[in-house]
């Protein structure tokens, strides 16, 4: 298995580093970085204009989310492509994350891996964070809406007239369901192309788990959002368009848009923490891609 | 812009949506009605001369670990006000339901609730959707007769919820009371609500049944034997047994019972071991003349069904989805105590069980009927 063989040479460095340094958080020197068994791409920091995921309401009355512009003030770390089956077995083999039967069974090991839970996806950026030294987890809705940039799709369904919910109601019934079928087998890595940020296969048949609850607000006249709930039992998940799903689901079939069709697949894409909690791996990290060094990262697929 | 013209904007946008809502207010005397867990139903008058009301209820969801059978076995279950099948809301035609709906935080999923006798927006499922930490208010006019199912209908779970427990029943009376098939008014002296659920439990290598520390931990796997639509247990009231031995019905002879039975999901069969149904409305719905006489009536997935008996024989009946397999190896029977006279004229044992006489036909020597 050349992944799991490149997995454990990874760990073995940062061992290795660890017992030669002995000095506090230093003991990641640059120079031995560990590899990353995924290619990532920093997405240099900029504005994200977009409506934000969740319920709304004026009044008491469903309405649109309203337009938000969210300025990012440092790059994100984010693979460039989702999480295969083959890594998503080696979790599996390091009894880090449940054995999945059902979707995309009988895929190749180097397709995207598909019909993962919220708890699945959790359990594999932890496993790896931990055998890396570099912590992964999983975008927050605005993340991957700022890294999915001309793919993404936030609209709620068409805009809603506070006035007549039906009617909102029927429309994004036809807007949702003119959606056109996506054939839910797993694809090549690449199949669904590259975005302008260089992420393959954002958009394409397999959705990604974001950490987003579904939250209810109240918009107030002043436009500004009066959060009611929040639901962590129900995550926001993101592909062709904006769905919300129960944590615990691996099948969206059975899991459901609002009406119209759900998404066809649940898989996998992490970011790279660079906020410093890692003894600033990631900030390092930031630093050589900046500098142009290569060699650190490589595609394990 | 000004701060008096922004605070006269939301003047503005207050009264916009408070008008239509106050014209559509019906204005009409309000009443609260305390809920009662099944088999019993909450007080309510069978006939009314007083006008339409709006009846106000309030119901809590529980998501809680049960036991559904004799050896222990732990179920997961979703419930409304915690019992299955959820209690029995009893208005009267014209009158409004008014249903406070809460899902406490301590739960963990969305629910709502779509009622069989309501008009629009599936059934008010599109408009209860609450979370964790959540309540709703829904008001829906009960525009038609009969008893109706509720039941839980999340998006992408509703099989999963209805069969974990989360369906119940509506009864909506005629105002002037029920009638038989010549329009002649019926009455009962008791009132009995049997729910019926068809629940799917996962199995070990083993064959034993499993056991989950939560609901979305027995999700896949109880998914997967409701997959294959052959329940493990087929429950009245929420376990086998619910209704039999300390927990049996009771009546007296001569007291006339209505027996309501609703299944959310599946199709269902009740009948009455020695008895029988005088007056049936299959369907559940009033506005039909009741079917009379009946020795079993057929309950589809999905609804309820009413069926009016006047007890003549004392003694103990079964109530048993006639499917005698789910009735007798599943859980779904019933039992009634019936206190009072016997009537040998109804039926009297003429020879108790003993040696074959041959020639010997019921009570008459052969060779004495005349020819
Ligand atoms: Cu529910």
């Amino acid at each position: 298995m050349r992944l799991a063989t490149e997995i454990g040479m990874a760990l073995a460095a940062a061992v290795v580093t660890a017992a030669a340094t002995v000095v506090g958080m230093a003991w990641l020197e640059p120079a031995t970085t560990p590899v990353l068994p995924h290619t990532v791409v920093a997405v240099a920091p900029g504005e994200v204009h977009y409506r934000p995921a969740g319920d709304y309401t004026v009044a008491g009355r469903p309405a649109a989310a309203p337009l938000r512009t969210v300025r990012r003030d440092r790059p994100l770390v984010i693979m460039t492509r989702q999480v295969t089956r083959a890594e998503y077995a080696a979790c599996v083999s390091a009894s880090a994350c449940p054995a999945i039967a059902g979707a995309g069974a009988g895929a190749t090991p180097d397709r995207p891996m598909v019909g993962v839970s919220f708890r699945d996806a959790v359990a594999y950026a932890e496993w790896m964070t931990r055998t890396t030294g570099v912590v992964h987890r999983l975008p927050t809705d605005d993340e991957w809406v700022f890294a999915a940039a001309e793919k993404a799709d936030t609209e709620a369904g068409p805009l809603i007239a506070v006035d007549d919910p039906i009617r909102a109601w029927l429309a994004r019934y036809e807007a949702e369901s003119s959606r056109a079928v996506v054939d839910p087998a797993p694809q090549p890595v690449g199949a669904f192309g590259a975005n302008s940020r260089g992420l393959v296969d954002m958009a394409g048949n397999v959705w990604e788990w974001t950490t987003t609850c579904f939250e209810r607000s109240a918009l107030k006249p002043s436009g500004e959002a009066q959060p009611l709930t929040t639901n962590c039992g129900v995550r926001v998940v993101q592909g062709q368009h904006r769905s919300y799903m129960t944590d615990f689901i691996r099948d969206p079939k059975a899991g459901g848009c609002a009406a119209g069709l759900p998404p066809a697949n649940l898989g996998i894409r992490l970011v790279v923490e660079t906020d410093g909690g890692d003894g600033g791996f990631g900030l390092r990290l930031l630093d050589r891609m900046a500098r142009g060094v290569q060699g650190l990262l490589f595609d394990g697929s | 812009m000004t701060r008096r013209s922004v605070l006269m904007g939301a003047a503005i946008a207050a009264l916009l949506v408070a008008v239509p809502a106050l014209a559509a207010e019906p204005d009409l005397p309000r009443k609260s009605i305390e809920l009662v867990a099944p088999p019993f139903v909450h007080p309510h008058e069978q006939a009314t001369k007083e006008g339409p009301k709006i009846v106000q209820f309030k119901m809590t969801i529980s998501e809680k670990e049960v036991v559904i059978d004799d050896a222990g076995t732990k179920f997961q279950s979703m419930t409304y006000n915690g019992s299955m099948p959820g209690p029995m809301m009893v208005v009267h035609e014209g009158d409004y339901v008014e249903l406070t709906l809460v899902n406490p935080a301590t739960n963990t999923m969305p629910h709502n609730i779509d009622f069989h006798a309501a008009t629009g927006a599936l059934g008010g499922g599109a408009l209860t959707n609450v979370n964790p930490g959540e309540q709703v208010v829904l008001r829906w006019k009960a525009t038609r007769s009969g008893v109706f199912v509720y039941h839980c209908a999340p998006q992408g779970m509703i099989p999963w919820h209805v069969v974990s427990g989360m369906s119940g029943t509506v009864m909506v009376l005629p105002r002037d009371g029920l009638k038989d098939r010549d329009g002649k008014p019926l009455r009962y002296d008791r009132i009995y609500y049997v729910g019926e659920h068809d629940l799917y439990v996962p199995r070990d290598q083993d064959g034993k049944y499993k056991s989950y520390p939560s609901l979305a931990e027995s999700y896949s796997d109880t998914l997967e034997v409701m997959r294959k639509l052959t329940p493990t247990h087929v429950v009245f009231n929420g376990r086998v047994g619910a209704l039999t031995g300390k927990n049996a019905l009771t009546a007296k002879v001569g007291e006339t019972v209505l027996i309501v039975h609703s299944q959310a999901n599946r199709d269902t069969r009740p009948h009455l071991i020695g008895g029988h149904g005088d007056h049936v409305w299959e369907t559940g719905k009033f506005a039909n003349p009741p079917e009379k006489n009946l020795e079993t009536w057929f309950v589809r997935g999905g609804s309820a069904a009413a069926a009016l008996y006047t007890f003549l024989q004392p003694g103990v009946y079964a109530y048993v989805n006639h499917n005698l397999i789910e009735a007798a190896e599943l859980g779904a029977t019933a039992h009634v105590k019936v206190d009072g006279e016997w009537s040998d004229d109804l039926m009297k044992q003429v020879s108790p069980p003993g040696p074959i006489v041959p020639g010997k036909v019921g009570a008459i020597e052969t060779g004495t009927v005349a020819k």
